[in-house]
């Protein structure tokens, strides 16, 4: 029986080797590595407050980096997060500037949010459009309406409600946002959604291999469209999240949302080609370039070198991919 | 949907007629697929169906499977008419088809390919509110079914794409025999493989027979046909040419017969001749 002498070295790997080749482990290890040099560089970094400050500068980009992974995970792409993200916050600052309730204009940005991905997984899921397309598409137009409705201007947010995420509160010396706690609740939410159900399995599955998921009768358009809103509601409480963090809804910012999303998803191990990858791995590439940007900054280095090293990584982090899929075969 | 996977419907004493098509007609525009055959598939057989290009065996399969609905003809199913009108009213009825290309995700584990599109949840609220998935379930039972059906596979947890490609069409084949519970349809399930990984199909495919599942096998290797038929069922210009078995006529004349040199001759040979 020759199929049993195969199995052996695959047995052998024991504990240890099932961490080692657990997608999320190099990522991690990397994580670590720049925590220690820049414990070691400067002496400000390995600080509660600046530790706190480097989550707190990751809640947006880390919350659309959900979504993006879902999408990614079914072999597709998001280019419009951070474009639907900044309408929502221009919706919910421009309505409450014109003195609507909070709670409601609250919730109409992140029903409209919502409408804007599930707009895209109609026509990623239906029309069978490329999602490379599609939301590069929608991005186009999402940004025009937002200038349209921002006509110009920024809105400062003093509502409590559209500010509440950023309130802290301190643990010891840390100060926690109530922001980072809402993106840590969506990471196990999204994790549990992903792993523990069959939802998720299917997720897994479409980006794996579309026609046999549609062979063993998984309903492959609705999975599709359900993934594409439910990242558009998520793109919704990432704008809230923003508000939280800068009281001002701004027309020009989060420019880099979907690219800074990407690099995440990329950086935390999570294949392009989809499939493959965990979400835990999208949360350490958030934090790594996290750590990355705040720790050059902290060593006084120009910060033209951050955009530079996070590349590297982004290409790195594709080429070990490709590496491991070609060994694979 | 909680599937109960080990206990299955008693299948019918051998020789009964589980699966029966007459005068199934298919045009495609001019083209006329299926000139109105007959297919009659019993317990606990192998039923080859062979054929040369344009013989009509694809389409003739597509109807038993759901894929294509017949212009003419009727199916039954132990006995009584069924209409197909998708592969879903086929596969509900317990029909389960098996595809040439590998029809699994690589990046998933196996017990997680055996039981894809139909999960197994919790019981509880645990599975019907927060959809809780019994993954310890569905691995002990992927393992039970694996080893019943003696495919021996390196660990139920190993992804399938570090399988080889005869282990991965293993997979795809105990899906169907797991969930199938009238019959199992496969399409060229060896012809993307090499010569050995072939044999542990064709392995498979004798024990699912011994288990009581008939199956219906459509291949275009000949030696592969002879190794697992009971019967042959000869196809040509969309019609049931000749119904044999292995033990009837030779190789050779098989090809004769698919090619038209031969005449094939239609009395149905009796199964328990068959053997197996």
């Amino acid at each position: 029986m020759s199929l049993i002498s195969a199995a052996k070295p695959n047995r052998t790997a024991g504990g240890f080797g099932r961490v080692v080749t657990t997608p999320t482990f190099g990522p991690l290890v990397v994580l670590i590595a720049f925590c220690a040099v820049f414990s070691v560089t400067t002496r400000t970094f390995w600080a509660a407050g600046n530790l706190s400050l480097v989550v707190q500068q990751s809640v947006i980009v880390g919350t659309l980096a959900i979504g993006q992974t879902m999408i990614i995970l079914t072999a597709g792409i998001d280019l419009a997060n951070g474009g639907i993200a900044v309408l929502g916050t221009i919706i919910a600052g421009r309505l409450v500037a014109q003195e609507q309730n909070p709670a409601l204009s609250l919730l109409f940005a992140l029903v409209l949010c919502t409408c804007f991905g599930l707009t895209a997984g109609l026509l990623v899921s239906r029309l069978m459009l490329p999602p490379f397309i599609v939301t590069l598409g929608l991005l186009g137009i999402i940004t025009a309406i937002t200038r349209l409705v921002a006509q110009g201007g920024a809105f400062p947010v003093t509502d409590d409600l559209l500010s509440w995420t950023g309130n802290a509160f301190a643990v010891g010396d840390t100060s926690i946002t109530y922001g980072m706690i809402i993106m840590f609740c969506l990471y196990l939410l999204v994790w549990y959604l992903l792993t523990q159900t069959a939802w998720g399995r299917h997720v897994y599955a479409i980006g794996n291999n579309r026609e046999a998921a549609r062979l063993v009768g998984i309903p492959v358009q609705t999975r599709l469209l359900s993934v594409y809103t439910f990242a558009g509601l998520l793109y919704g409480i990432a704008a809230w999240l923003a508000l939280g963090r800068i009281p001002n809804a701004d027309p020009n910012a989060l420019q880099n949302g979907n690219l800074d999303s990407i690099t995440a998803v990329v950086i935390g191990g999570t294949s392009l080609f989809g499939g493959r990858g965990s979400l835990w791995g999208t949360l350490i590439g958030t934090l790594i370039v996290a750590v990355l940007r705040n720790g050059l900054t902290l060593t006084g280095i120009d910060p033209l070198w951050q955009d530079l090293v996070t590349g590297i990584l982004v290409i790195s982090a594709v080429a070990l991919d490709q590496m491991s899929r070609r060994r694979q075969r | 949907m909680s599937t109960e996977v080990k206990t299955k419907p008693s299948l019918p004493p051998r020789g009964t007629v589980v699966l029966e098509a007459h005068g199934i007609v298919k045009r495609y525009g001019h083209v006329t697929a299926l000139a109105g055959t007959d297919l009659e598939l019993r317990a606990g057989e192998v039923l080859a169906i062979v054929g040369d290009n344009g013989a009509g065996k694809s389409t003739l399969i597509k109807v038993l499977c759901g894929a294509v609905v017949p212009d003419a003809g009727k199916v039954l199913l132990d006995g009584k008419p069924v209409h197909f009108r998708s592969p879903l009213d086929a596969r509900r009825l317990g029909i389960e088809t098996v595809y040439q290309d590998l029809a699994v995700a690589p990046a998933l584990d196996i017990a997680t390919n055996l039981f894809l599109g139909r999960e197994v949840r919790r019981s509880g609220p645990l599975g019907s509110w927060f959809r809780l998935l019994d993954k310890g379930r569905m691995r002990r039972e992927a393992q039970w079914e694996m080893d019943e059906l003696k495919f021996h596979l390196p660990s139920i947890d190993s992804a399938v794409e570090k399988l080889s490609g005869g282990q991965r069409q293993g997979v795809a084949v105990a899906r169907a025999a797991i969930f199938a519970r009238r019959l199992v349809i496969m399409d060229e399930p060896t012809a993307a493989l090499g010569v050995r990984e072939s044999g542990q199909v064709l392995n498979l495919i004798r024990t699912i027979r011994d288990r009581g599942l008939p199956v219906i096998l459509i291949s275009h290797d000949m030696p592969h046909v002879f190794e697992v038929a009971d019967r042959i069922q000869i196809m040509r210009l969309g019609r049931r040419a000749a119904l044999t078995t292995p033990q009837r006529h030779t190789m050779p004349e098989v090809v004769a017969i698919m090619t038209g040199a031969a005449r094939g001759d239609e009395p149905v040979p009796d199964s328990n001749q068959a053997g197996g």
